[in-house]
């Protein structure tokens, strides 16, 4: 296959970037999309030219590193997937394919396609945890939790924090990474200690970094690789509004 | 009360306004529907009747500023939130494709709003203004709406209206629910349902009496 693929190169956060033309000759289409810009970046450095930064790690769908807004959707056309699990049959020969890096306040471009996600790090720190003092390690079926609570929690917890939802989201709201970290805690036994106030925190931390409010269009989990429901959403606003209302944080 | 302010202040506290007065909204619409429905009564008796004791009863004098209330709340929050919304976005994409992931109506709540509210303040100075604010009006508020909605560009503005109403509705009747956090397996593919058929069949009833009084009558 022969593509053109028009991609956003920004040289430091503090430049002005621009879209720029390249051709890529003999892609195969059993290449993973990341593959193929490994192939475009090798073309590149072989001509003397800058390669195009773009963020990656496990190249599985586990990792969330790769982060490209491919022909104006998140990890590309495919539902589902990350950009590394997207592959180059998903195209046509002659396609012009544009990619461009997530687009938030939040995210603030590094380099080419690679954005800055350290807003997702602190909204983890705020409160995205169970602290739990050292000692041995419990019984792993001491616990007793419903297979319910226990199956919607794993769905929660399988949020692998890639950006998408905020990618996609026509507000850049983060209120489905965020809630998907609340619902998974909040469902589970050792999350109700500090239940009430990991909402708080987590909330108010997410405002802080400038994420937009959500409005409900439900794009985030059309385009969340992990297909993480709006049931998050909904339990994350009880949590909210249930901990405003009774916590004892003035 | 510290804490409440700032729990109303954030994205989820304004949220949660803009779903109740929302929700308020909605019941006033249907309200309204109903006494419209008067309008159908070819003498008008009963709808001018219905207008005076509106105008007069005193619990009914508390309510309109409760709804004017809500009117004004729900819009200034709803300008907030989209202001707020476009700043988390400096730089939009090249190329992007919304309507993959997202509908329309849930896309253009402010479009929708913004339309509805041109409407009202048009609708406001044809009926509340001249028979309420300076009464200035020559005649009975019956035989006022039958005149204006014998004026064919009017009916047709109204019923653009509606349409605008109706896109507003389809998303924010179910979304307002989202936002209150009452969502669940068993009640959502109802309110969903209710939320659309509200939708069309409100606003539908709304345009079907102009309509009819402008072409039929
Ligand atoms: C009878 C009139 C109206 C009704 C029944 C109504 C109803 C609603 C409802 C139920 C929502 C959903 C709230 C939520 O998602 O939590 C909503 C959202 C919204 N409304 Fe209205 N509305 C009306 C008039 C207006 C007007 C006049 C404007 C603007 C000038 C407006 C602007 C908006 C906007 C921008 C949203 C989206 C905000 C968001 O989802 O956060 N609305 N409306
Ligand atoms: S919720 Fe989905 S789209 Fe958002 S960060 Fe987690 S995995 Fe990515
Ligand atoms: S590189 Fe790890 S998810 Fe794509």
């Amino acid at each position: 296959m022969n593509l053109t693929v028009k991609v956003w190169r920004q040289k430091n956060s503090k430049s002005e970037g621009k879209m720029v033309s390249y051709n890529v000759k003999d892609v195969s289409p059993d290449m993973s999309f990341l593959e193929m810009f490994d192939v475009l970046n090798e073309d590149l450095i072989s001509k003397g030219d800058e390669p195009i930064a773009f963020d990656h790690d496990c190249r599985e769908g586990i990792c969330g590193m790769c982060s490209m807004y491919i022909n104006g959707r998140a990890h590309g056309p495919k539902t589902g997937i990350t950009t590394c699990q997207l592959h180059m049959r998903s195209f046509k020969d002659g396609d012009t394919i544009v990619v461009e890096p997530w687009r938030a306040s939040a995210f603030p471009v590094i380099k080419d396609l690679v954005v800055d996600r350290g807003a997702f790090d602190r909204i983890i720190n705020a409160g995205g945890f169970v602290s739990v003092n050292t000692g041995g390690v419990p019984d792993a079926n001491a616990i007793p939790i419903s297979k319910i609570d226990a199956d919607a929690a794993f769905d929660a917890a399988t949020c692998i924090g890639c950006g998408a939802c905020v990618a996609s989201c026509k507000n850049a709201s983060a209120s489905l990474f965020v809630a998907a970290k609340i619902t998974q805690l909040a469902l589970l036994p050792q999350g109700q200690v500090e239940r009430a106030s990991r909402v708080e925190k987590m909330v108010a931390q997410m405002e802080a970094e400038g994420f937009g409010a959500c409005t409900n269009t439900g794009a985030c989990s059309v385009e969340c690789p992990k297909e993480i429901s709006q049931d998050t959403i909904a339990k994350m606003n009880r949590e909210y509004y249930a901990a405003k209302a009774s916590s004892k944080n003035l | 009360m510290g804490w409440l302010s700032k729990a109303l202040s954030g994205n989820l506290g304004q949220k949660l306004i803009m779903s109740l007065t929302g929700l308020f909204l909605i019941s006033f619409l249907l309200e309204h529907l109903l006494s419209n429905l008067l309008l159908l009564k070819s003498d008008g008796a009963d709808f001018n009747a219905y207008a005076e004791f509106m105008k007069t009863n005193p619990v009914i004098q508390a309510a309109e500023y409760v709804l004017f209330g809500g009117f004004i709340v729900h819009i200034i929050y709803a300008a907030i939130i989209t202001v707020k919304n476009k700043k988390a976005r400096p730089q939009g994409y090249a190329y992007n494709k919304p309507s993959e992931n997202s509908s329309w109506f849930s896309r253009n709540m402010g479009l929708s709003g913004s339309m509805v509210l041109i409407f009202l303040i048009v609708h406001l100075k044809s009926f509340f203004v001249p028979h309420k604010i300076t009464n200035t009006a020559t005649m009975t508020i019956y035989d006022d709406a039958i005149i204006t909605f014998g004026n064919v560009p009017y009916t047709l503005f109204y019923v653009a209206a509606m349409f605008l109403l109706a896109f507003h509705l389809n998303h924010g009747f179910q979304s307002a629910f989202q936002t209150l956090g009452l969502r669940h397996p068993k009640y959502t593919p109802f309110i969903k349902k209710l939320g659309t058929a509200f939708a069309i069949l409100v606003p539908a009833g709304f345009a079907a009496i102009p309509l009819y009084i402008c072409f039929i009558r």
